[in-house]
């Protein structure tokens, strides 16, 4: 076997163990229970938000120290105000009504809960079925309106990282003294 | 260990250790951690099956590349690891309904299928219109201090908890 196809597989097995240990640490978290995600977005249970501001306080010091050493390159997404809002909106509709995410939908099927495995799974991938069918259409329609390309905030404010990481830090700890 | 059959840890250990892993996905895969493309890729594949290789053709298909990848295998990854340690904690059961659900609605199965196939059919369309989900925007994202990602993030719960309201 040539030696690419060697890194390539040992990558599929990298994500094979990345993923069980997030699951193990969702699962853990409670975060693959329909209750706890729903408390959520009802405002009465903030184990979710917990998690996720915990999550990118550390990852966000982490990344940006390793990207000063040059031992990461970061991938920030591309976006529109087109695409963003409007699909962020809609996500956040399915997260309600289905009460997981596409995360934790895996994480809750490892749970036992079978309306994950069974609805949820079955209108996840009708939901993207729909959508990779309608995107000639919307492809240069809506999703580039507001087009801003993968910009980062120091980048918007054209500052260094650290203008930006360690107010947005300080943010996150006081949010989550609050909550 | 006590701390592996625990049934809950403490969220802010969890976020930090989801935090600490995405500095390994970085370093050793140079990915982040998401999820929702890998269901637009199982949607691809399955119609594939039925309808043969021009589906493989579709615009969108193109752009994502069918087959199993890293993130398949990221996926793969979480069901095994949540059923690790829903069974070292004997947190595991079969459930058809969420005890919350059944507080409004009834403990019957069909009405919260029914719910959870329309709400997966807007997650999945939301996820990839705008491009990520709570994982991949929502905490890889968010942490690049990507623009995209706060948008998406602020919009994901602006819109979670809007609907929540109104179905509880």
């Amino acid at each position: 076997m040539s030696k690419a196809n060697n890194k390539k597989k040992n990558q599929l097995i990298w994500g094979l163990v990345f993923g069980i240990i997030f699951g193990f640490l969702l699962q853990k978290g409670g975060v693959t229970n329909y209750d706890v995600i729903v408390g959520q977005l009802l405002l009465t249970d903030h184990t979710v938000l917990i998690i996720m501001l915990s999550a990118v306080l550390t990852g966000m010091i982490g990344l940006h120290i390793f990207k000063a050493f040059g031992l990461v390159k970061l991938s920030p997404k591309s976006g529109s105000v087109g695409k963003n809002i409007i699909g962020g909106l809609i996500f956040g509709v399915g997260f309600a009504l289905l009460g997981y995410c596409p995360g934790t939908i895996a994480g809750a099927i490892g749970n036992g809960y079978l309306d994950a495995l069974t609805g949820g799974l079955i209108g996840i991938m009708i939901g993207a079925g729909f959508f990779a069918a309608l995107y000639p259409r919307l492809k240069h329609g809506v999703l580039k309106l507001g087009y801003f390309g993968d910009l980062t905030l120091p980048r918007l404010f054209k500052v260094s990282d650290w203008v930006v990481v360690i107010p947005v830090a300080i943010l996150i700890v006081l949010l989550l003294l609050w909550l | 260990m006590d701390i592996l059959s625990a049934v809950r840890w403490s969220p802010y250990l969890a976020g930090i250790g989801i935090g600490i892993l995405s500095w390994l996905t970085f370093l050793i895969s140079q990915k982040p951690l998401a999820c929702s493309t890998t269901f637009a890729r199982s949607s691809g594949m399955i119609e594939k099956a039925i309808w043969g290789n021009k589906v493989a053709e579709k615009p969108y298909y193109k752009e994502i590349k069918l087959g199993i990848d890293w993130q398949f295998m990221l996926v793969i990854g979480i069901i095994l690891g949540s059923l690790l340690s829903a069974l070292l904690s004997g947190d595991f059961q079969w459930q058809w309904v969420p005890s919350l659900w059944a507080g409004t609605y009834g403990s019957a199965v069909l009405p919260r299928l029914i719910a959870a196939v329309i709400g997966g059919i807007f997650l999945g369309f939301g996820s990839r219109w705008a491009d990520g989900c709570t994982s991949g925007h929502g905490i890889s994202g968010t942490m690049q201090l990507a623009v995209s990602s706060w948008i998406s993030a602020i919009c994901f719960f602006i819109g979670g908890i809007i609907t929540a309201q109104i179905i509880f």
